[in-house]
């Protein structure tokens, strides 16, 4: 056994343990913090694979935005798990039809290595002064530039969508203008008024 | 010196076998390696809040610490000590694992980001290549202590760095101090106007604004107010958890701080290209510069008066996103052209 097939398996492990308690616990926030460990585990397997720019990516995207805003919800809404349980019998066999398939279609994975006709060799080592990241950066703003762009642009208007969508503006909100707050001058606001001293009866 | 770390390498294959020892050796210099950056720097976390308190003391016409030893230089030990034997109280209605893990949370990201930072040319614990991401990943993840102690804040640093990235053509740390000794003025001797953060200065400053606000330092402090919040997300620790919660905050000032030097300063560069600067080891220009930005911190904290939360989010989003889009795309279009300084 080399040592980076012991890392696999410890890491592996811990991923099977978190994905498996992120459906078994009963605190959401637990069930999210163990998603976010297994996002970070998944995150070092892919470091072992040498996917270094996959691996950081993940990590700043799930762990540090998405899970970050997902606690968030889970936090700020009261959740009754009772009343999350009332439709469990109801939900389940279309729960369990969807697990079947996923199944399914795990194994139809694993089995298609033993028929080789499909599958892509293996690729061959790249070196040691490989980098993934760089690699990828020049993939991406050369060949691929376009449809990268595209879907840049795609997520910007989906960003502005949600927000128009969403919001609503209240007509009594009082609103501050920076800009006039710091124009201001002492002339606007504060007048000296010239008085003779008033006299006691 | 390497010849110590051949014989020592030997002697780790000698033991466990030569399929076991390489991968042992590896283990125990990394282990090494790790504490011989986080043991100064949780000394200098230590001594940081001794200059915190000096600093803002004399800016307010006061003594500050004097009693613990000289000048009131062992004050920070004794701070250590109070709050190692301090009792340790544990909300009844907290769950006890989570409350625990909140202040390791918010430490561990702090103290995990060294690993990519360089001390010298060639002092650097992990040289890698995406360095800057790996920053970036780690240091995001600092927010879950916040939140899981009870409160958060946001901020868009990462967008002023990618200004450097362009100039740079690079993410690896050390890459990016190497390029700031070229330019224009590098070539005449003139080593500090060729970095980074006079050609980029509205990102420098954007980017110094955003590591203020990212490290919950006053004028933003929001997340621990305490004139307002008393403190905020960590009004309910105490004794040793509360250190650690001090020592990630302050952990973090360092590291941004560090940060900031490698981006924008110079790094380990000397100001001047003179044989008599180049002499001194570029470790002692990479804490100079680094003592500089933290004094800075501390300046502003006895200068300004706390922002709003609105105005915060006004200043990052309607002000600083802007000014970094228009100025990216200004820089990206100036190295086109042949005034190019970065050449």
């Amino acid at each position: 056994m080399t040592i980076e097939l012991l890392v696999f398996y410890v890491f592996a492990a811990l991923l099977a343990f978190a994905g498996l308690r992120v459906i078994t616990a009963r605190n959401p926030v637990h069930a999210a913090l163990f998603l976010v460990l297994a996002f970070f585990t998944a995150a070092a397997i892919w470091m072992l694979l040498r996917a270094e720019f996959l691996a950081i990516a993940l990590v700043l995207v799930y762990v540090g935005a998405v899970m970050v805003l997902f606690l968030f919800v889970v936090m700020m809404l009261d959740i009754n798990l009772d009343r999350l349980r009332e439709g469990f019998w109801r939900y389940l066999p279309l729960g369990a039809a969807v697990g079947v398939l996923v199944v399914f279609e795990m194994a139809l994975v694993v089995v298609a290595k033993y028929y080789a006709s499909g599958t892509l060799p293996m690729p061959a080592d790249p070196g040691p002064g490989y980098s993934n990241t760089k690699a990828l950066g020049r993939l991406l703003y050369t060949d691929y530039v376009y449809p990268f762009e595209l879907a840049a642009v795609l997520l910007l208007v989906a960003i502005v969508a949600a927000i128009a969508l969403t919001m609503r503006r209240r007509k009594d909100t009082k609103y501050q203008d920076p800009a006039r707050q710091a124009a201001v001058k002492r002339r606007d606001r504060v007048r000296l008024v010239s008085m003779p001293a008033e006299k006691k009866e | 010196m390497n010849e110590l770390v051949a014989t020592l390498a030997g002697y780790s294959s000698a033991w466990f076998g030569p399929q076991w020892g390489p991968p042992v050796w590896v283990f125990v210099k990394t282990l090494v390696l790790i504490l011989v950056i986080t043991l100064p720097l949780f000394g200098c976390v230590a001594y940081l809040t001794l200059a915190e308190r000096k600093i803002i003391g004399y800016m307010q016409v006061r003594i500050g610490p004097n009693r613990v030893g000289p000048a009131g230089l062992l004050q920070p030990i004794a701070d250590a000590v109070k709050l190692m034997f301090k009792e340790l109280i544990i909300p009844a209605g907290a769950n006890k694992f989570l409350f625990v893990l909140a202040p390791m949370l918010t430490l561990m990201p702090a103290l995990a980001a060294w690993a990519v930072i360089p001390f010298g040319p060639e002092v650097v614990l992990a040289d890698v290549d995406a360095g800057l991401l790996y920053v970036m990943a780690i240091t995001s993840m600092g927010v879950y202590g916040v939140i899981i102690a009870g409160w958060a804040s946001n901020s868009t640093m990462g967008f002023a760095l990618v200004c450097v990235l362009l100039v740079s053509q690079s993410l690896n740390l050390s890459d990016i101090v190497n390029g700031q000794a070229r330019g224009r003025f590098a070539a005449e001797g003139l080593n500090f106007l060729s970095w980074n953060w006079l050609p980029l200065l509205p990102m420098f400053l954007v980017y110094f604004i955003s590591a203020v606000a990212e490290t919950n330092r006053a004028p933003f402090d929001v997340a621990e107010g305490e004139s307002e919040i008393v403190a905020g997300f960590h009004v309910e620790y105490s004794g040793m958890t509360f250190a650690v919660f001090f020592l990630g905050e302050y952990a973090n000032m360092i590291l941004v701080s560090a940060l900031a030097t490698i981006m924008f300063l110079g790094g380990w560069l000397p100001p001047i290209d003179a044989p008599l600067l180049n002499a001194i080891p570029g470790f002692f220009w990479l804490v100079l510069k680094i003592g500089f930005l933290l004094f800075c911190f501390l300046w502003f904290r006895a200068t300004f008066p706390r922002y709003r939360y609105d105005q915060i989010m006004r200043l990052g989003w309607k002000v600083f996103i802007p000014l970094t889009i228009v100025w990216l795309v200004l820089v990206a279009a100036w190295m086109q052209t042949p005034w190019n300084p970065w050449q």
